[in-house]
């Protein structure tokens, strides 16, 4: 699995690794959206890292996450992004996200 | 006259696990042209969109094939064609707009031919509804293509 979650209380990072598409991100959907439903936490940080790749269904994935978090108030954050997952980041206007 | 130096031809499977398997020949083929880091990114980028683009939104319902082209045009440009015989695109001057997306509540963000057009120096979009969509990109790398004998 290219998804490691950590929760501590009110915040749950997800270390994302591998190369984020339309096929893995199925995966990382269903695998990150049972743990955010389960623990609801005030802010999902996305820990990019890992990511050697990664193509708008990425987008998807973080802009699909945040509407979940919403649903209680909570936030989102991007950590670590290297520069192709930057460019596309800032592609979809995202790029306020990286902290 | 295009000056085509070297090509390559495939069909593959429309199955979600060639998306990476697409990107992979791809960038295998560019390497003749000893492009950079960020070149590779951007043309694996592109082909993952258009690739993409074939399975999810040309065959809804089953698994096509999708028909790949590859072209080193003079000393540094990549050619890459990428055609389905799918559903079609109703108006491809719409559909290219960014954000715009026909499957939101598949989480496609409407960004593939934004990312396209962005990644690479020129993208053409042909379609005709019911018949299929083609897609033309090229970008001009700055390594160059080395002079092979034969
Ligand atoms: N090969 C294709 N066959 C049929 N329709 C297509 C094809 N490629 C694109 N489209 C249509 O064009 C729209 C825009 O495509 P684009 O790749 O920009 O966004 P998306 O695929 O919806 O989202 P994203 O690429 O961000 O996941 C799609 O929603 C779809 O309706
Ligand atoms: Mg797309």
């Amino acid at each position: 699995m290219s998804v490691q979650l950590k929760n501590s209380g009110d915040i749950l990072i997800a270390f994302l690794s591998g190369e984020i598409d339309h096929h893995a991100a199925a995966e990382m959907r269903f695998f990150i959206d049972g743990e955010l439903e389960r623990s609801m936490p005030k802010l999902i940080v996305f820990d990019f890292s890992g990511v050697e790749f990664m193509d708008s269904s990425g987008i998807g994935l973080v802009l699909g996450r945040i509407r979940v978090i919403s649903g209680w108030g909570g936030k989102a954050a991007i950590e670590n992004p290297r520069p192709l997952i930057r460019k596309m980041l800032s592609l979809a206007g995202l790029q306020k996200l990286i902290r | 006259m295009q000056d085509i130096r070297n090509y390559m031809k495939m069909t593959i499977s429309g199955q979600s696990k060639n998306e990476a398997l697409a990107r992979m020949c791809v960038s295998a083929f560019a390497a003749q042209l000893d492009p950079t880091i960020e070149e590779i990114s951007d043309i694996k980028a592109a082909v993952s969109e258009a690739v993409t683009n074939c399975i999810v939104h040309a065959y809804p319902d089953k698994i096509g094939d999708i028909f790949i082209e590859l072209k080193i045009i003079g000393e540094d440009t990549i050619y890459i064609k990428i055609k389905d015989k799918g559903i079609g695109i109703p108006d491809v001057k719409k559909a290219m707009e960014p954000l715009f997306t026909t499957s939101p509540e598949t989480e496609r963000a409407g960004l593939g031919f934004a990312v396209m057009e962005s990644f690479m120096d020129r993208l053409s979009v042909r379609s005709k509804e019911g018949s299929g969509t083609t897609v033309i990109m090229t970008k001009r790398l700055n390594g160059r293509y080395e002079q092979t004998d034969k």
